[in-house]
């Protein structure tokens, strides 16, 4: 029966999310062949590829909570392909600075990363975001052993660099960037508060003991 | 110094955007056809790039008018587009106050006076490294300053946009602190290439345009062009503008288009012309130093920017 459902679930389940996970991009493509992209497409595909990086980046952040909260461990599963979505996304929206913005103008770019903070930030979660995209097969996984997880804790940095990266380049309306940092601010508390529990709960082992 | 004409403006036939669209096509597809008929394939191209990219190149009528900054009807580009048809423009009274011998309340006919208004087509630079090409109608402000006889402690204009939460929705927050102010030093508001803008493209002012009346700086960044315009008081004191209140590290009051000083968050050296792919240069004084830069000598332009 568990055997049934695990065939099921890789079989079904993990194709269609991941198909579902390319459908931003396909959206972004067919505007993007409709000319319906708007007045600055550039500047369209640059904000929706960012959004969806950082919307990834929650959603990859969202699995262990909601694992833990629902008791569904399989969620776990989704973890790996959710966060190399944000990996995807967030390359293409690089892509689109590299090549729209700057066209391979590498001098711009290296002063880019240099002086203007939010494009530092925001490249620095870009580079951080490699180590982790090539550590994530199996193989790493096991080579790495308890390093593996250290080194992917960094996530939360990169998390925090991102929501960052986009409330310093607005002018005025800071109420998106403020909604992802409240939604990311959730997510790490939660585990805050799950760390902050066990700790307290291994303490009250040892000492009945 | 004064240019009635300057070479790179002609002030064209008002023309129906359609014609527009079709005149750029024409153009394209003439250089295109006589280069490749006479130049090798690699010279013709460029020679058809060269003709596409003349500065002056008008952006379409449906661009300029559904990608505005407009911060009384919404935070993003469409949302003036989508919330300004709600404003009322008519009728319209211009208060004129300070340091002058004529202030009053004037419809806004009388304000304009018997001016017709001419066409000129300016290119728009954004703070944020965007840039378009509008066709404008509207009268220069030296020719309606005068009117109300600015007195010798007039030393700048200030200009204020309409006040009503009621019908600017974005009001309803505190986007800005309201209503949006803006301000001229005296010469910069008398120079002949200040507009007082009335149309576009032939056609009355879009409300999301900033209708009925609204100011266009061509040098300076779009910012400095106030919208909806209630208020015009002559001061001895340079004005509180808004954006350089929110952020005077970000924004000065001069805010002349100028590619040497930096946004502290962006680059200031390239824009995006609408309608392009990739960047091009900004230029001083948006293209317009030869007939500008005399305003601002001897003054330190990377502080008073």
């Amino acid at each position: 029966m568990a055997l049934q459902i695990d065939r099921w679930f890789s079989l079904v389940v993990k194709p269609l999310v991941f198909v579902a996970c390319l459908l931003p991009l396909a959206w972004l493509l067919w505007l993007t062949w409709q000319g319906q992209l708007g007045v600055n497409p550039v500047e369209t595909l640059s904000h929706r590829t960012g959004d969806w990086s950082l919307r990834f980046l929650l959603l990859t952040l969202a699995v262990t909570p909601l694992r833990r909260l629902s008791g569904w461990n399989r969620l776990q599963r989704f973890r790996r392909m959710l966060g190399l979505f944000a990996f995807f996304y967030v390359g293409l929206h690089f892509a689109v600075y590299l090549v729209f913005d700057q066209f391979f103008d590498w001098q711009a770019i290296v002063a880019d990363v240099a002086k203007r903070p939010y494009i530092t930030v925001g490249f620095t979660a870009f580079l951080l975001l490699i180590p982790l995209a090539v550590t994530s097969t199996n193989g790493m996984m096991k080579r790495l052993g308890r390093n593996w997880q250290r080194l992917h804790r960094l996530v939360y940095l990169i998390a925090v660099l991102g929501v960052l990266h986009y409330a310093w380049l607005v002018k005025a309306d800071l109420r998106e960037p403020l909604l992802y940092g409240g939604l990311l601010s959730v997510l790490l508390g939660y585990r805050l508060w799950w760390w902050r529990g066990r700790g307290h709960s291994a303490t009250v082992i040892r000492s009945t003991r | 110094m004064l240019i009635k004409k300057p070479a790179d403006i002609r002030p064209s036939e008002i023309t129906p955007p359609e014609l527009y669209a079709r005149r750029r096509e024409f153009l394209k597809t003439a250089a295109v056809l006589g280069a490749a008929a006479i130049l090798p394939p690699a010279l013709g191209g460029r020679i058809a790039r060269a003709a596409a990219d003349d500065n002056l190149k008008p952006t379409p009528y449906q661009d300029v008018t559904t990608y505005n900054n407009y911060y009384e009807f919404g935070s993003s580009k469409s949302d003036p587009s989508e919330n300004a048809g709600s404003l009322k423009t008519k009728p319209w009274t211009v208060t004129v106050e300070g340091h002058c011998e004529k202030p009053g309340q004037y419809a806004l006919e009388d304000f304009l006076g018997s001016q017709t208004p001419e066409e000129r087509i300016y290119r728009l630079r954004c703070v944020e490294a965007w840039s378009m090409v509008i066709p404008w109608q509207g009268v220069p402000l030296n020719k309606i300053l005068p009117r109300f006889q600015p007195t010798a402690n007039a030393k700048y204009v200030e200009f204020t946009t309409l006040l009503d939460p009621a019908q600017m929705p974005g009001q309803r927050t505190r986007l800005l602190s309201w209503p949006y102010v803006e301000g001229l030093r005296m010469d910069e508001a008398m120079h002949p290439l200040t507009l007082l803008v009335t149309g576009l493209y032939g056609k009355e002012l879009p409300n999301q345009n900033g209708a009925p009346l609204r100011l266009i700086v061509p040098w300076k960044y779009g910012f400095k062009s106030v919208k909806a315009i209630v208020k015009v008081r002559f001061t001895e004191q340079q004005p509180r503008t808004t954006w350089s209140s929110e952020n005077p590290d970000e924004y000065g009051f001069y805010a002349n288009v100028n590619p040497a000083v930096d946004h502290p968050r962006w680059t200031q050296k390239k824009e995006r012309r609408i309608g392009d792919l990739f960047r091009r240069d900004t230029l001083p004084f948006n293209g317009y130093a030869e007939q500008v830069a005399g305003l601002y000598a001897g003054m330190d332009l990377r502080k008073s920017f």
